[in-house]
This record gives C-alpha cells, structure tokens and sequence, in this order.
C-alpha cells in the first residue's frame, strides 16, 4: 500500500516560488503570432470587400466612397481569414485582446484625408477618361452608321 | 514504420423495408453502429446507419431514401446505442421514426422550432 | 426491495463544467436506471451550412468544442479535402500531426486535473493543469491561439512551425515528461486516489462495443479501436500502437489517459523527426465540392464522424458532426446502473463529457 504519494511534491511546491505571474503588475508577455485582434492599415485598403465575404461571422462591413472599414470586433472570433483573404495585405491578427466594455460597439478606421483626396482625384480621372472614351466610341459609331447609310 | 489500414467507405443503397434485417445482419457480423444521420435532400430524406468493424477499419453505411412521409422502424430494438441518433433525426427533421424504444418527444434538444433542418414549411 | 425515487442531477453540478441533466432512478442509495437530457445549450452549427460556404464553415467546425478544438477543424478539411481529391503537402500533414496530439495532450491533462478535482484531490487538481498550461504555450507560440488554433484550411494549413518552434516543443516535451511522472506516481499508485477508482463504473468489453463506445472509454474496456490506425495525417508514418486495458473500471480509463499523453510526446517527437523540408503548406483547390464522404478521426474524446455531402455549390447539402461524447452516452447510461448514488459524479467525469460537442 502506498499513501501519501503526492505529499513529498507538495512540500517541494512550497519552497518553489510560484508559477503564476503578478498579472496587473508584472505585464504578460504574448507571443509574436498571438490572435488578439484584427488590426487595419487603413490607408493601404483598396475597399475591395474581400474580407466582408470572408467573414464567417459577419463582422466586418466597408464603405469603399467614404473609405471607411468597420469591424464589430465583439462579433469577431479573430479566426483570421480576412487576413488570409486580404489582397493588399493590410489586415493583421495582433496581440492584445479586445477590452471588456459597457455596450458592444463598432469600430470604424477612416481613411486620412490625404488619401481620400488622392483616391478621388484618381478615381475623377479614370472616370474622365473612361467617359473620353465613351464619348469617342459613340463618335466612332456614329460614324460608322452615317458610312453605312451612305 | 506502423502498418495502417485505410479501406474504403462502403456504400449500401436499400429499401426501407429491410433496414431491420440489414441492421441484424451487420450485427451479428459483430460490427458497431458508428453513427447514424439524416439529411433532406431534394424532397426526400437520406437516412445514413453506418456501421464500423473494428479490426478492419471498414465504414459500411446503409443508406435508405424515403418520401417525407414514409414511416420508418427504429433499429433501437436491435442496436440499443442507435436511441439518440434516431431522436435527433426526428427532432431535426421530423422523420416518422416508431417504436423507439426510449422517444424523448421532440424533447431532446428543447429547441423552439418544429424540425429545423426538415422540409421548409409552406407559407400559408 | 427498497423504495424507488428518482434524483435530478445536473445541469447544474459542481463536478460538471457543462450542463447534463440525468435523471437518476435510485432504490435505497443505488442508481437502477440513469436516463440522461440534453439540449442546454444547442446551438444548430450544423444548420449553418445553408448561410456560410465551405471555406467558412472550416472555422465554423473548429468552434465546435474548446478542448479538441483543432482536431474538429481538421476532420472536417480532410473529408472536404477527400471530396475534391487533392493530397495534403507532407509538411502540412506533419504539422496536422503535432497540434492534433498537443491538442490531445491537453486535452487529457486536463481531464486528469478534473478528476483529481472529482474526488477531492485538490492540490493533485493545481499540478495537472500546472503541466497543462506549458502545452497551451506550446499551442499559443505555434498557432497564435491558447486553445483555438485556426490554422487549418481545405487543402492544408496557414501557419508553419518554424526550426526554433520545434526545438522549444521538443524542449517543453521533455520538462512535461518530467512533471508527468509525479502525476502518474500519485494517480497510479497513491492508495486514496485507487480507492476512488477501482472496481468503479464497470463496462465489458461486449457491452462497450455493443453500445458504440469510443475512444479512451472503449480502449479501457480492452476494446482495440484506434482511428489514428487509419493512418489519415500523418499518423501512417509513424509507429504507435493503440494503448488497451482490459479491467473497464475508471482507474483503467484514467490509466488509459495518462498513457496516452507519454504516448503523445512520443509521437510529436516521431513527427518533428521525421518533418520533410518543405515551402507548400497548402495545396489550392478550385470550384465547389461535389459528392459525400465520411471522415473518420480519433479525437481525445474517442472515434468522431464527420459527414459531409456537397453538390456543388458553395454551400454544403449537409454536413454532421458526430462527436465522441454522443456516441458514449449510452455507455454512460448503463454504466451508472448498480452504482453508489455518490459515486454518480466521479463517473460521468470518466467518460470526458464535452456536453457542447454533442450538442452542436
């Protein structure tokens, strides 16, 4: 018969010092590839809305005009699929867990102004000259009828 | 190197009528009920028993395909451990399963809807 | 012959981490019959399907359960992956391998320190899961997640464990077979801890299998079934043998567990081993799944199917998740028949319940 097996461990672990760390005052360390949460370069966002489709739990929505990308990030299980799925690779799962708060909220990043102004300006001149475009292919047609009416 | 043994899964399409004597066969063969599910599929219900061997790895399965009303024996007579998974069927997808030998009435997963996963009811 | 009454237990109950109601017909101290309900917390993933594509329901799966977390994911990609026919790259199957069994490993350790909570072992409780939570760093360093890896996809996984990853696994296996001795020394040997286990909760080895038992609970009834054998991952190139007892009582399931984690850090050693050097993690696959397959796993709970039926179109007809704590209920139930109604809350601990696995 064996008794008090694990009494000579128990003893040891009082003269050990202890395995847990002082959380609040001694930080926790996380690793480099913890999933904290989702983490957004916004400005490097082209709004292509990758990310919304991939979402499994659907918290993710994107405005591409107002060049906005809002995350519910009490809906989001930080699986990091939109990270796998997003083309520009702005989206990065990183440390730290998302805070309790009162009310769950969303979370919205918004485009500097910079680049907003930049992206119009662009996105102006494509449509300029896509309307170039348009303008002489209808020209080209027109021709091409009045040739064939002749 | 460990010597591993991964047979193909096994098929069996049969009518309703001889699931009971189907079930009696692959148990007297000394096969377990592995699991058993239903899935609606095109107006009709896929029933899946699949049995296990145990030294062979072999999956058998015998399906049976029914009509959303056809009344369908409990194999629980025969496999004791198939009482759950015939009362989540049913619950699931309201299959006409009899003779159960325990029948939790729709009561097993206490959800609020009437077969959730079974043919969508009509819009009155 | 005494007088009948029955006994509510659970859903909520000090031993129970989740909620199982049983209702307990006992005469005179002694449980005649345990009929068991579920359905606390039923949550309908698998009707999910209609809403999400298959990409997404690989994360869906793996949120089954929080414990065996990485092995749901894992058998639901390799029966998309068997319907779209395409081969894993060997890393990625390797890599499969070592976080299926720290999941397994953690899995049981934490069993362990649950039982030892079970029958009162407090402080044996604390060192358990002490040792349990170098395997969740482990787990945390590779994947990013304490307990939910997310790394699995259809076609592989996203994530590699790098050189340095590997030694400190290696390193961290080493110090836990180190602690796991103590354990095993007390779970195994110490007189109070066999005087709650032995001779216990009995099931044979016909009624195990007549009752479709899985997993740890079947093997300790001396019923050989072991999924792994079926050599999915990489489980075929490594050399294991399934780990039997045949008494059937609980110090045999407990037995059972604690060998199958030195089993674990044997096999993790044998895969990083054997590791090929390799950049593709994941094979692509193009277009939807057509077709239907069962999948076959062992997780640390025991045998799990997982049924998928495709048609060709995102989203899947069906897909089923038989896991192994559904099929060991009616082991459960005629287990607790001619016990002691004290013993009641040490054997459901036994069979590992994981009550949202079989709930869904």
């Amino acid at each position: 018969m064996s008794i008090m097996k694990f009494a000579p461990e128990a003893l040891k672990n009082l003269f050990k010092p202890p395995v847990t760390t002082k959380y609040p005052f001694v930080p926790f360390e996380y690793p480099e590839r913890a999933r904290g949460h989702i983490d957004i370069e916004i400005d490097q966002c082209i709004g292509c809305g990758m990310c919304v489709r991939a979402c499994p739990s659907s918290a993710l929505s994107v405005n591409k005009n107002e060049g906005t990308w809002t995350i519910n990030r009490f809906d989001c299980i930080v699986c990091g699929y939109c990270v796998e799925k997003c083309p520009k690779k702005c989206l990065s799962a990183v440390p730290g867990y998302q805070e309790p708060e009162g009310e769950k909220g969303e979370a919205t990043y918004q485009k500097s102004p910079e680049v907003l102004a930049e992206e119009k300006r662009k996105r102006e001149e494509a449509a300029k000259k896509a309307a170039e475009l348009k303008a002489q292919k209808a020209n080209e047609q027109l021709a091409n009828e009045g040739n064939k009416a002749k | 190197m460990a010597e591993t043994i991964c047979p193909e899964n096994i098929l069996e399409e049969i009518p309703v009528d001889i699931l009971l004597d189907k079930s009696l066969e692959k148990k007297k063969q000394g096969l377990r009920l592995s699991q058993a599910c239903a899935a609606y599929v095109n107006d009709k219900y896929e029933l899946s028993y699949s049995f296990a061997n145990d030294e062979t790895y072999e999956l058998t399965t015998l399906r049976v395909v029914i009509d959303k009303d056809t009344v369908v024996p409990s194999i629980t007579e025969i496999v004791p451990s198939a009482v759950f998974y015939e009362n989540e069927m049913k619950e699931l997808f309201g299959i006409n399963i009899v003779m159960l030998s325990m029948d939790y009435e729709d009561r097993l997963y206490r959800i609020e809807q009437e077969a959730p996963m079974g043919p969508k009811k009509e819009e009155a | 012959m005494g007088k009948r009454s029955i006994i509510p237990y659970g859903p909520q109950h000090p031993v129970l981490p989740e909620p199982i109601h049983i209702d307990l017909v006992i005469e005179d101290e002694r449980v005649i019959e345990a009929i068991p309900s579920v359905g606390f917390i039923h949550r309908g993933l698998e009707s999910l399907v209609d809403k999400r594509d298959f990409n997404q329901m690989a994360y869906v799966a793996e949120r089954t359960c929080g414990i065996c977390s990485f092995q749901h994911g894992m058998g639901y990609c390799e029966a998309v992956e068997h319907i779209f026919g395409v081969d894993v790259p060997d890393r990625a199957r390797y890599l499969r391998t070592i976080w299926a069994e720290l999941g397994r490993m953690h899995s049981h350790l934490l069993w362990l320190g649950l039982l030892a909570d079970g029958f009162g072992f407090e402080n044996l409780f604390y060192q358990a899961w002490r040792v349990r939570e170098k395997v969740l760093d482990m787990q945390e360093m590779t994947s990013g997640g304490r307990l939910i890896f997310s790394v699995n996809v259809i076609g592989g996984v996203i994530k590699d464990i790098t050189d340095e990853q590997m030694q400190i696994i290696l390193k961290t296996m080493d110090e836990v077979e180190e602690e796991l001795k103590v354990l095993q020394k007390t779970f195994l040997e110490d007189y109070s801890v066999q005087s709650r286990l032995h001779g216990i909760g009995i099931i044979t080895k016909e009624q195990a299998h007549d009752l479709g038992c899985a997993g740890p609970f079947a093997r300790a009834s001396g019923v050989k079934v072991d999924m792994r054998k079926r050599g999915y991952a990489a489980y075929g190139e490594l050399d294991f043998e399934p780990i039997v007892s045949n008494a059937g009582d609980s110090y045999a399931r407990c037995y059972c567990r604690m060998m199958e984690i030195y089993q674990s850090i044997d096999l993790i050693r044998q895969a990083i081993g054997k590791i090929p050097k390799d950049n593709t993690l994941a094979t692509p696959v193009k277009g939807n799944p057509d077709g239907e397959y069962f999948m076959r796993v062992e997780q640390p709970r025991g045998e799990a199917v997982y049924y998928v039926k495709a048609n060709g179109t995102p989203n899947l007809e069906r897909m089923r998740i038989r896991t192994p704590t559904f099929a060991n209920l009616p082991g459960l139930c005629e287990m607790l028949k001619n016990t002691e109604l004290s013993d009641i809350g040490l054997l459901v601990l036994t069979i590992d319940p994981c009550i949202s696995c079989t709930e869904r």
